[in-house]
């Protein structure tokens, strides 16, 4: 049951219907940073009220949530967001990715391939590809409308001019339909590839930064790059030590004061299915 | 004369509010021509040439011009996204100060290389092999193609800063003043570099000036500018060497001898 002394997932019905009418729009331009009417959440900026206010408007009674946080169900951010909607909502929620109807995400994209229906909604910091590199927000609009994105391969030159690489590593910039450039929000680029062209549709919410944008199921999503220093993702020399996965992203984890290291699944619903498929195994 | 002129302006006004920057400008460049703007400060000449490189829309008046396919386009009528695209393509803009036309978080090799990026290259190879032909071009070493343009003097921040414009090989330049700051021997060096590049690439170019030096070393016609409206035109040695106009006299004797 949800608490009787607030709406239906917090937020009132025409702010919903507003965030809706925003998110109608991102879906329909493909990348385009859609200005809306952000609300105070109860909670920091930053700790994903773009995010929260994008699945206020999307969940129904009869959706299944799931949270994550660097790709795990059980760190503060996940839990206390899970908890706010199941207070304020009384609907489902769960830690599998495949049960899930909404998956709420800071910073990650599950392992297991998302399917038609679902939606992943993104906890996005700094909405704009351009904002580093050109101060005047009237301008970078302007760029944006015209297509002139130039300007984002100069912070590619530097990397390959300065350390033989591209060492950008999360919040790649990617350029969706072929159209606008989009800020993946800080995911590591080892995410990257599964956003090309998923079958769910991917909706990011900036609640300081007052934008919504959006990627619609089946849409080319492609890296910025070079041709003589095409896009790579993040590899690694060791298998997942809990699981034994070589496909997934991997966290170090420090475990003693001798420096001793162990790496392991970032995404803890992955991991966990894993492990318990090898123990029914043996 | 059969040939089109690369700019043609007629009856150009800049006005901000009641103020009126400059009024009544009419004149025609051609390809290869270096035309000099001089006046005193505040005679309007730098509003013109902003008004004339897209960079502020003018009050009044058209600015015509011909790019390299033959067909003149009026200016002010075409979508800004063409106007910007001509203005990376077919144009450069050199600023007085070099910290205006520079990108300075990024590196010298990047700030040449961001106008072939801009035009769509994609190559990483081919743009840091283009920049360090420009760095040798501007006379600066190429030892210095990742170095920040803040590390640079004034003269190489200025210098860099030309080569950023004419590494995508633009036909009409636009300089404010582009020896302003510097000092005497700096300054002639950076004339010398100029003088050989315009007529390497056979470059068009309105420069903009107070310094009649400079523009008698530069230009082949000069333009001679007060209080917004100009007073007297001419071959540059004409104009320098026996002024009609009063303030023009007035400017030539100005001139300090050392």
């Amino acid at each position: 049951m949800s608490d009787p002394d607030y709406n239906f997932a917090y937020l009132d019905e025409q702010t919903k219907r507003m965030i809706r009418r925003s998110l109608l729009k991102a879906v329909a331009i493909p990348g385009y940073q859609v200005p809306f009417a952000s609300r105070e959440m109860p909670m920091p900026y930053g700790w994903g009220t773009g995010g929260i206010q994008l699945t206020a408007s999307l969940i129904g009674q009869y959706d299944t949530l799931k949270v994550i946080d660097q790709g795990s169900d059980d760190t503060t951010n996940a839990v206390s967001i899970r908890q706010f909607f199941r207070r304020t909502t009384g609907v489902k929620t769960t830690e599998k990715t495949t049960e899930a109807s909404l998956i709420q995400t800071r910073h990650r994209i599950p392992e297991t391939p998302l399917t038609a229906g679902q939606i992943l909604i993104y906890q996005v910091p700094i909405s704009d590809p351009l904002s580093f590199l050109e101060p005047r927000e009237t301008e970078a609009r302007k760029m944006h409308a015209l297509g002139e994105y130039g300007m984002m391969h100069t912070k590619l030159y530097e990397d390959i001019a300065h350390y033989g690489a591209i060492l950008h590593t999360y919040d790649y910039p990617v350029r969706v339909n072929d159209r606008y450039v989009m800020r993946p929000s800080p995911i590591p680029k080892f995410d990257n590839p599964k956003m090309d062209h998923m079958p769910a549709l991917q909706v990011f919410g900036a609640g300081r930064e007052k934008r919504i944008y959006a990627v619609p199921p089946y849409t080319s999503v492609k890296s910025l790059d070079f041709e003589d220093h095409p896009f790579e993702i993040q590899r690694w020399e060791q298998a997942c030590a809990l699981c034994g996965a070589t496909d997934s992203f991997l966290d170090e984890i420090v475990v003693d004061d001798q420096g001793t290291r162990l790496f392991a699944c970032a995404d803890s619903d992955y991991c966990g299915s894993r492990q318990a498929a090898q123990e029914g195994e043996s | 004369m059969s040939e089109q002129a690369l700019l043609q302006v007629s009856d150009l006004a800049v006005r901000y509010g009641d103020f009126v920057a400059c009024e009544a400008i009419n004149f025609e460049l051609y390809a290869g021509e270096v035309l000099g703007v001089v006046g005193e400060s505040g005679s309007g000449k730098t509003s013109l040439l902003k008004a004339l490189s897209t960079q502020h829309v003018p009050s009044q008046g058209t600015v015509k011009y011909t790019p390299r396919d033959n067909k003149t386009l009026s200016l002010y009528q075409l979508p800004e996204a063409k106007r910007r695209h001509l203005m990376r393509s077919e144009w450069g803009v050199v600023h007085q100060n070099p910290r205006d036309g520079l990108r300075l978080n990024v590196s010298a090799g990047a700030n040449i290389g961001e106008r072939l990026m801009a035009n769509g290259q994609r190559h990483y190879a081919n743009i840091r092999q283009q920049a360090s032909d420009w760095l040798t071009q501007v006379e600066i070493d190429v030892a210095r193609l990742d170095d920040m343009p803040t590390t640079f003097s004034g003269g190489m921040q200025q210098r860099l800063q030309i080569a950023r414009n004419l590494v995508t090989q633009p036909r009409l330049i636009f300089m404010d003043e582009p020896t302003g700051g510097l000092d005497v021997s700096v300054q002639a060096r950076l004339l010398d570099l100029l003088r050989k590049l315009v007529a390497q690439y056979q470059l068009s170019v309105i420069i903009v000036t107070h310094d009649l030096a400079v523009a008698r070393l530069l230009s082949h016609r000069l333009m001679v500018m007060q209080q917004g409206r100009v007073v007297e035109t001419g071959l540059t040695d004409q104009v320098l060497d026996d002024p009609q106009h009063p303030y023009t006299q007035l400017l030539v004797s100005s001139v300090l001898q050392p």
